[in-house]
């Protein structure tokens, strides 16, 4: 499959790629713009992040945004590791009906979701609002996590589980010494599938909130409507801090591996 | 082992709560009518009567999937050559650009749509590019033409990465094979690589499908606020008209437009590959 690169491969690729970083780098170079049009840049200068972090409704949607991130991931990864050790110990047609139902809110658009939850929760009678959003993140990460650990628990071998446990440790112990350290990677790359999706949550989120909670996907949604390009910093904000996260995940093992070589 | 197994017990409850009751209470409030206090309930197909006998919302359920097609016949068009190509790159090239590829899809749908809000904007990049070529007075924004490039954007990688998946698995041993059995390079891409790169197609359809169908975001911020499609309407009717009941039928139906698509496709991608095995 390897051969030169042609002069029209070449053009496919360069255009590929102005395509999907032409918008992106449209955000971050507006967001610097001196003036508020969106369609001249006319000289360099800070103030779109000023008026963004003087903000409150902006600051406070960009808090919620990583707190709700934050706990989500913790709790989704938790949970999800539990449930997946315990799925494969565990009968098939169980394994299966669990697997089946986590697929449900991924197969079905996320405004079918929305919509479900909203409904569910004002059954219950839950004022909508941070905890709303906070379940309903949980809710949709938890399989995510769950999809990245699984393939790692399969390849474990069973028998040092039960050797772990003949030799004298708990069942926790044999959980936490023994099995998490070797799903590692699988742990890592579900935490950060879930910390992504909860941070960039929309649809979902916009039918379970509530009472003034807003995260940042909601706020650019409703101030979309008038022109304010400091939802061009908080959009360079958000590219930025995924960037980062989504850098670290990536250049870590590839650091590692280059000092284990040393 | 029944330790391990317990630990299942708490996501098995939840699954219950969160994802299926949310499931039931959807059909129960399609097929009933305004006034749920429990003594009153009353089953009832008015809500999809309404739907099916009102040519604005059929219009609407067609604008939807009429714009759904068109970008994903779009995405399959574009994304194809672009998999293609970079499935025949050097393996570390290769590895690099599936990244850049990836990258954009993480960073939220919702700035990156409002991106081309600005980019498509009268007087913004596009129309000074287009106004080169003396058409400086096209409108684009709250087009069709804007809604379809706002979903082809955001979606378009999904069925990349699919394509490129079922092509990277492809044994190039087998091009060598038609070569020397005296196929052409256009015959040998027709007769292996493209039969052999279906099931890549056929999920990257789906992955595309979905959300176009179903979104609201993209056309409400690129169509403006007139431009309605499905999405739309639900939105409108749990958010500001209150109608949950005719709400959740418009989803059921969504869903079981959705559910044929589906299914047609995957009867397609049964026939394609078994053409192929020939």
């Amino acid at each position: 499959m390897e051969k030169k690169k042609s002069i029209p491969s070449k053009i496919i690729l360069v255009l590929t790629l102005l395509f999907f970083y032409l918008p992106i780098a449209y955000i971050i170079l507006f967001s610097f713009n001196d003036s508020r049009s969106l369609t001249k840049f006319s000289g360099f200068s800070l103030q779109w992040y000023e008026k963004m972090f003087s903000d409150s409704t902006m600051m406070s949607a960009v808090l919620y945004t990583i707190i709700i991130a934050v706990i989500a991931t913790a709790v989704s990864t938790i949970v999800g590791i539990i449930t997946a050790i315990g799925l494969s110990k565990s009968r098939r047609i169980v394994r299966n009906m669990v697997e089946q139902i986590n697929n449900l809110p991924v197969l079905n658009p996320d405004i079918v979701t929305g919509i479900g939850l909203l409904m569910l929760f004002s059954a219950f009678a839950i004022n909508k609002g941070f905890m709303t959003m906070l379940l309903a993140h949980i809710m949709f990460c938890i399989p995510y996590v769950m999809l990245s650990v699984t393939p790692k628990l399969r390849s474990l071998d069973p028998n040092i589980t039960d050797a772990a446990m003949d030799l004298g440790a708990t069942p926790f112990q044999a959980l936490y010494k023994v099995i998490v350290p070797q799903i590692k990677p699988g742990i890592v790359s579900g935490a950060l599938i879930a910390f992504t999706m909860s941070f960039d949550d929309f649809i979902i989120s916009y039918f379970v909130t509530g009472n003034g909670v807003q995260n940042i996907s909601i706020l650019v949604y409703t101030m979309s409507k008038r022109v304010n390009p400091s939802i061009n910093a908080l959009s360079t904000l958000v590219i930025v801090i995924i960037t980062v996260a989504l850098g670290i995940v990536n250049l870590v093992p590839i650091i590692r591996e280059k000092k284990k070589r040393k | 082992m029944k330790k391990f197994r317990s630990m299942t017990y708490p996501y098995i409850i939840w699954i219950a709560v969160m994802i299926v009751i949310p499931m039931i209470l959807i059909v129960f409030y399609a097929f009933t009518v305004e006034g749920n206090s429990v003594a009153s309930i009353k089953f009832s197909f008015a809500n999809f009567i309404r739907f099916f006998t009102d040519v604005i919302f059929l219009e609407v359920l067609l604008k939807s999937l009429y714009i759904a097609v068109v970008t994903t016949v779009v995405c399959v068009l574009l994304g194809y050559p672009i998999a293609y190509v970079i499935a025949r790159l050097p393996s570390r090239q290769n590895m690099i650009l599936i990244l850049l590829i990836t990258m954009p899809t993480w960073i939220n749908m919702l700035v990156r749509t409002y991106a081309w809000m600005g980019l498509l904007q009268d007087g913004g990049v596009f129309s000074s590019i287009l106004s080169v070529f003396g058409l400086g007075d096209v409108q684009i924004l709250h087009t069709d033409f804007a809604v379809i490039l706002g979903m082809v954007y955001n979606f378009i990688p999904f069925m990349i990465l699919q394509i490129h998946t079922s092509l990277a698995k492809m044994d190039s041993s087998l091009l060598d094979a038609a070569n020397d059995l005296g196929a052409d390079g256009a015959k040998s891409f027709l007769k292996v690589t493209l039969p052999l790169s279906v099931p890549g197609i056929v999920s990257g359809i789906t992955l595309v499908f979905l959300p176009a169908v179903s979104s609201f975001f993209i056309p409400k911020l690129l169509g403006g606020g007139q431009y309605v499609l499905v999405g739309n309407i639900i939105e409108n009717q749990f958010l500001t008209a209150g109608d949950w009941n005719f709400g959740s039928a418009i989803s059921l139906i969504m869903a079981v437009v959705i559910m044929i698509s589906m299914f047609l496709t995957k009867k397609v991608d049964v026939k394609a590959s078994s053409n192929g095995e020939d």
